[in-house]
């Protein structure tokens, strides 16, 4: 029982890091209309600048730095090139943020060799137990900034002119342009918050347990995408199930790895896509995509 | 005022939708502007607003000048801020919005708090419907609703000159009527109107002047009144007249157009 606990607060903990991840890019894909595989890149050049600035800056002017290198990358992917793309195909789209990606990536790794880059959080490696359950200082900071952010984040996208403007540009470009609705602005403006939310994630993915940055950290936030994609791509809601869901299955599924051998080791690793295809296979629109809701 | 001199528009270079329109919309007027399908309605609304470009569309010649500066090249946000607002045809409302965000989303470009707020409150008032589903999701609201709520977003700008793209479409008879009443209504508080419309009974109803758009050309225009009076516009829009003067092709228009008026 008490392991079932422990694992499933980790999970949690690693789900709300997952759902920062699909949150931006939900949003990235609401109001660009792009599916953007720019995702992993972004949330390793973020641990990277993190990593190689805390020497001379210290940790949190560090992070900061890495949040606005990260915000800014995001910025200039989308004015550089998404913005003028607009009105090419998806698909054209969705290939061209692969390609940004890969040479993005090809930079990082060369960068960062076969080293692990150590990042200095302050509070280091130690593990906290709370009632029995045992669980990583860095997870449970995680968990709690990530429940802040997120929180944060619906309040703005239900409340706010930003968040009002996203969904109007988001359901319909033309006529919010019409209402004087800057589209080029909001989408903008929704690659930096992608941005700033991955640079977050970063920080916290390369943290205790894991060992620090190195490439591997790229694969772990790849498990974001079937995170948002079994939320449903256009659903904010849909992300932060999604996050927490993967998060869960991959965090339940690696600690009973001695029971489930007979699916082969290391099945935690695949479990975030095969949870992600059979949840496509019942709602091929995911979990919270939306089917329109109209009377006309 | 708005003043649209020799105005050529055409699409990806080749579809010549309006050619050579001349038109005024003189302040504090309601000018209606009827045509058939195809005839460059909607074309001349989009290069007034700006959203020709999101239709691959182009101005080839002629001008658009509202209060002296031009609209054609400027963005449609810049149209908005000065003053010339489009409500879209076919409402196209936000249907996930609630109607209380519609509204907001409409006073984006209205940089004016005084302003918004006023603007606020007058579309309560012109439509109290809004008020009382100011919570509720607005695809659920009924045809007639969704368009009130469209125009409602667009004066939510506070607009100079309002531009309505077929208000009347799809509504029924009752209801047309009660949009005919709210044009009015917006007229007589001050804003300049410019009526697109196959609906000719409620569009030369309210308008002042009307202008018959044929095949891209204006084919008459002049006084609402006088221009309801002709052989033309009573045959092709009205849907009656001496039905001997009529060929086979006017007959049939007057056929279908008659359910309009019933």
């Amino acid at each position: 029982m008490t392991q079932f606990l422990s694992l499933l607060l980790n999970g949690l903990s690693l789900g709300a890091i997952y759902a920062l991840i699909a949150l931006g890019f939900v949003i990235i894909f609401k109001a660009s209309e792009v599916v953007s595989f720019t995702h992993g890149s972004l949330l390793l050049l973020g641990a990277y600048s993190i990593a190689r600035l805390s020497e001379p800056l210290g940790f949190l002017l560090a992070v900061l730095v890495g949040l606005v290198v990260t915000a800014l990358a995001a910025f200039l992917i989308e004015r550089l090139i998404i913005n003028r793309l607009r009105g090419a195909p998806v698909i054209s789209l969705a290939i061209v943020t692969i390609g940004v990606d890969i040479i993005l990536l090809t930079e990082l790794i060369r960068r960062i060799g076969p080293d692990i880059l150590n990042v200095p959080h302050p509070w280091g490696g130690e593990s906290v137990r709370i009632g029995g359950i045992g669980i990583t200082q860095n997870r449970l900071i995680a968990m709690i900034v990530a429940g802040v952010l997120i929180a944060l984040f619906f309040v703005a996208f239900k409340y706010s002119s930003w968040g009002v403007a996203m969904r109007a540009s988001a359901e319909d470009g033309e006529t919010a342009a019409l209402m004087g609705i800057r589209q080029g602005r909001v989408s903008a403006l929704a690659w930096v918050v992608a941005g700033v939310l991955a640079g977050v994630a970063a920080l916290f993915l390369v943290g205790s347990p894991t060992p620090g940055v190195s490439s591997a950290v790229y694969a772990t936030a790849l498990r974001a995408f079937p995170a948002a994609i079994l939320g449903g791509l256009d659903s904010t809601g849909g992300a932060l199930v999604g996050g927490l869901l993967i998060g869960l299955a991959e965090s339940l599924a690696a600690g009973y790895q001695e029971q489930l051998l007979f699916l082969g080791r290391g099945f935690g690793e695949v479990v975030p896509y095969v949870v992600m295809i059979a949840v496509l296979l019942v709602r091929p629109s995911g979990l919270f995509g939306t089917k329109e809701l109209t009377r006309v | 005022m708005l003043i649209i001199d020799s105005l050529r528009v055409t699409y990806g270079g080749a579809v010549e939708a309006v050619r050579g329109v001349t038109m005024e919309v003189p302040d504090g007027k309601v000018v209606a502007v009827l045509g058939s399908n195809g005839a460059g309605k909607s074309t001349l609304l989009r290069t007034i607003s700006g959203t020709l470009r999101l239709h691959r569309g182009r101005v080839d010649e002629g001008s658009v000048h509202f209060d002296g500066e031009a609209l054609t090249g400027r963005d449609p946000g810049q149209i908005v801020r000065r003053g010339v607002v489009q409500v879209p045809e076919g409402r196209r409302i936000f249907g996930r919005l609630t109607v209380e965000e519609n509204l907001r989303a409409g006073g984006m470009g209205n940089r004016d708090r005084a302003a918004k707020a006023a603007a606020h409150a007058r579309v309560h008032d012109l439509f109290p419907v809004l008020a009382e589903r100011s919570g509720q999701r607005a695809g659920l609201l009924s045809g007639g609703e969704q368009q009130m709520l469209a125009i409602g977003r667009a004066l939510m700008a506070s607009p100079k000159l309002l531009l309505l793209d077929e208000p009347s479409l799809g509504l029924a008879p009752r209801v047309i009527g009660q949009i005919g009443e709210v044009v009015a209504e917006i007229n007589r508080q001050g804003t300049s109107v410019l009526l697109v419309e196959q609906n000719a009974t409620m569009a030369l109803g309210v308008a002042d002047l009307a202008y018959v758009l044929d095949v891209g050309r204006v084919s008459l225009s002049g006084p609402a009144e006088e221009l309801a009076r002709t052989d033309e516009v009573q045959r092709l829009y009205l849907g009656h007249g001496d039905p001997g003067a009529s060929g086979p092709v006017g007959r049939h228009s007057r056929r279908t157009l008659s359910r309009w008026t019933a």
